[in-house]
């Protein structure tokens, strides 16, 4: 019996089933925290409570974009190592983080200019609890794809060698794709 | 004799010896021992705490303790026995056996095992850090708000709480992630899904279960750190929060949990009862169902907790018959043991049989009391009352604690080298076995003549003076039972006889290994044909020996084809850094201090940037 020699890639790889059951824990937690926006939403007589401007969904819809389109030069940097082009990968996670910073910026002026706080009622600690929540999270996913920048100028990516690009981009793609659910909880519910 | 193969192995497996490899150890055999003495520590602890309770409640009135002491020790009590003593246990007796009982070198990520370890050690010592400071968790072990508020417990008790189960957390998640890969990707060539030994199921289910189980829990405490500390509402009913959401939150992970505690244990017993019955359990498959369907079930009973709290009946009626529903896969598993025991040979009557026995009858009359609980109008009737405590200590004690000291004493060998002295080991079962029925049956009775829970004293005209006489008696017996284990696993380590490597004759694949297991545990790695290796097969080495370099076989998720040779990381001592990083800031989190969080976060990042700096790339 012999057995390969290469390193593993994707669904082969013991690291990207970690990571994958990671997400999954994690999906859990904001599973968990939508589902108390609920269950308070529907146990109050009116929502959001009088008096309280709902957030502006003009902007959240313009982060949307910006976030979920940063998956988009993510996937072409996992394409461009595939084929072993690390300068490639590298425009492609800049281009990333740029877009999730421009996320991050507007989420800024949402704190600063909201007509609520966290103090103020359950509604305002839902929401800002859940945004903090999600922010710190981009947060964690520019820290590991910045990392993947910082060791691919070390030169530690290749064709051959990169599972750690592929595991890293997966984190990228689930930030971005939990937050089309907490957009829809938070921004688009209460309007239905 | 030593082969060369053995000879090379050793070379690349070995650690230093001395005290550098105590802090950078990877080794899944030694992280095991080390959660399980840890653990058993944690276990006297607590058993301690309740050995005070029992002294109080001896007799009527009684003014041993203050009520502050009382709250603080049930509060410690449960929270250690469930957080830091049998989930620990069995998830470090799944360490150690998994990688054997799969037939594999090691964990799938060994340094993350290791910082799993030092995660639990570190925030263990959080939790305890309270009794010194004289400010221990107060609010019981399910800390309801609004009684563990900012209003009604403004201490630092439940801060230490809610902020070292956050942090225990990060350590039950990642050894639960680790387990699960173990199991998908480093199974023998051979050992499809299909004819992995039925501990390795249970743990799987088990792991998957904490996966899921632990995000509510930590959601809760967050919600509640933050409800004490930054004035946000969401318990606080006059501001639009309501209490019930921890309720939920809590129970979303409690019943679940109750399930993570019970199936390692299940596993442990239907690896011992076919040993000793020297037969393959009867009905494998459907044992194996039975976990997985218990996991799936555990996640939608989670209310009956909460048949007191005024919830709408329709609500009430779906969550009694999931809970009645529950028990049919845990009776497929008896029968299936019982038909064990009657189809196989005479049954070999050793200390670890005598436990699985023990908790097949204890275990019954917990279920019966459980079933009883899926009737609303009883449970509201009873809610609250020593009958409840009666009720959870036979699922808990006769469910979880009879199976461990089961496969404590019936891995004892495999682990030490040594075997256990077999006299003691029916002294101690029967003390616990009598022991614990004299604490607890009579909490029953208790219950139904209306003692509440959760009271530092009664008066005697309730008439419950003598069953509490009885009931503190059975706890010193079942207390002398337990430290007879201690003596015996202590006197057995050093003066015990050589066990052979398979002195029960077992059939799974970590009898196959020398008593104790060398560093590389397997020196070629076994190729599996059936359920029951060492019964079926003489002949298990293949000439796979990945003799190259630190390396591990990765095989398919489910058929466990041969696919590559995972190369695999060497000790390190940043998986404790990073643990050290983590406990910075949370003892910043309970200070209250900012600016020494953020200084440990980037303390922590840092550590954990030097630790995956190479992962995943070009080898360095």
């Amino acid at each position: 019996m012999s057995v390969a020699q290469a390193e593993p890639r994707g669904a082969r790889a013991p690291g990207w089933w970690g990571m994958a059951l990671f997400i999954l824990a994690e999906l859990t937690l904001f599973g968990t925290a939508l589902a108390s926006y609920l269950y308070l939403r529907f146990r109050a007589p009116t929502w959001p409570p009088p008096g309280v401007e709902q957030p502006d969904v003009v902007l959240g819809a313009i982060a949307t974009v910006l976030l979920v389109g940063s998956s988009l030069p993510m996937l072409w940097a996992e394409r461009g190592i595939e084929r072993g082009e690390a300068v490639r990968m590298r425009i492609g996670i800049l281009i990333s983080i740029v877009l999730a910073i421009g996320f991050l910026g507007i989420q800024g002026y949402e704190y600063a200019t909201a007509s609520f706080s966290w103090r103020s009622e359950a509604y305002g600690s839902l929401f800002f609890t859940i945004l903090s929540l999600h922010g710190l999270h981009v947060i964690g996913a520019i820290l590991i794809v910045g990392w993947l920048e910082v060791r691919s100028f070390a030169g530690h990516f290749d064709r051959e060698h990169h599972a750690a690009v592929q595991v890293g981009a997966l984190y990228w793609h689930f930030v971005d794709i939990v937050w089309l659910a907490i957009f829809a909880v938070l921004y688009l519910s209460p309007r239905i | 004799m030593a082969t060369a193969t053995e000879a090379r192995l050793e070379e690349i497996w070995a650690e230093e010896p001395g005290p550098v490899s105590w802090f950078t150890t990877g080794d899944h055999k030694r992280i095991g021992s080390r959660y399980i003495v840890t653990a058993l520590v944690f276990f006297f602890l607590g058993g301690l705490e309740a050995a005070l309770m029992r002294w109080q409640l001896a007799q009527p009135g009684a003014t041993h303790l203050t009520p502050e002491q009382y709250d603080e020790l049930f509060s410690m009590h449960g929270t250690t026995m469930i957080f830091l003593f049998i989930t620990p246990l069995f998830t470090g007796l799944a360490n150690y056996l998994v990688p054997l009982m799969i037939g594999t070198r090691d964990m799938a990520f060994p340094r993350l095992n290791a910082f799993s370890y030092w995660i639990f050690l570190a925030s263990g010592i959080f939790l305890y850090a309270g009794f010194v400071v004289g400010a221990a968790p107060n609010g019981g072990w399910f800390a309801y708000p609004p009684l563990t508020g900012p209003i009604f417990d403004p201490g630092i008790n439940m801060d230490i709480w809610s902020l070292g189960l956050i942090f225990l957390s990060i350590s039950t998640t990642a050894g639960a992630i680790n387990l699960i890969v173990t199991i998908l990707k480093l199974r023998a060539p051979g050992m499809t899904l299909a004819r992995m030994p039925l501990y390795v199921w249970a743990m799987f289910v088990t792991a998957w279960m904490m996966v899921l189980a632990m995000p509510p829990l930590t959601y809760a405490n967050v919600l509640l750190q933050l409800d004490r500390n930054l004035g946000t509402h969401f318990f606080d009913s006059t501001a639009g929060g309501d209490p019930l959401l921890w309720q939920h939150l809590f129970w979303l992970f409690g019943h679940p949990d109750v399930y993570i505690i019970f199936l390692p244990a299940v596993g442990i017993i239907s690896t011992v009862i076919p040993t000793f019955a020297r037969r393959p359990i009867v009905g494998y498959p459907y044992v194996a169902l039975a976990t997985v369907l218990t996991g799936i079930i555990a996640f939608g009973v989670w209310v009956h907790h909460m048949f007191a709290t005024g919830l709408p009946p329709l609500g009430l009626t779906f969550f009694a018959a999931a809970s009645m529903i529950i028990t049919i896969p845990s009776g497929v598993q008896i029968f299936a043991w019982l038909a064990t025991i009657i189809r196989g040979r005479k049954p070999v009557v050793t200390t670890p049989f005598l436990f699985a026995i023990g908790f097949i009858v204890v275990f019954v009359i917990g279920g019966v009391t459980g079933v009883m609980f899926a009737s609303v109008p009883f449970d509201q009737g009873v809610t609250d009352s020593y009958f409840i405590v009666a009720h959870f200590h036979y699922v808990l004690f006769g469910g979880a604690v009879f199976p461990m000291f089961a496969g404590l004493h019936y891995w004892f060998p495999k682990i030490t080298g040594r075997m256990y002295n077999e006299t003691l080991g029916r002294w101690s079962f029967w003390l616990i076995f009598v022991g614990f029925n004299l604490t607890f049956f009579p909490m029953h009775v208790m219950g139904l003549l209306g003692m509440p829970r959760r009271i530092y004293t009664y008066p005697p005209d309730l008439g419950v003076g003598g069953l509490n006489l009885l009931s503190s008696v059975g706890a010193a017996i079942t207390f002398a039972g337990a430290v007879i284990v201690s003596i015996n696993a202590i006197v057995s380590l050093r003066t015990g006889a050589q066990a052979s490597a398979n002195p029960w004759g077992a059939a799974t694949l970590e009898w196959a290994t020398t008593s104790p297991p060398p560093h590389y545990g397997f020196a070629s790695i076994p190729v599996v044909h059936g359920r029951d290796p060492l019964w079926e097969q003489p002949e298990l080495a293949s000439d796979l020996t990945l003799t190259d370099g630190r390396e591990i076989l990765g095989t398919t998720v489910t058929d466990a084809e041969p696919e590559e040779a995972l190369a695999m990381p060497e000790g390190s001592v940043l998986p404790l850094l990073t643990a050290l990083g983590f406990g910075g800031v949370f003892v910043s989190l309970l200070l209250g201090s900012v600016p020494a969080a953020v200084l440990a976060g980037l303390m922590t990042l840092a550590f954990i940037g030097a630790w995956t700096w190479r992962l995943g790339g070009v080898p360095a």
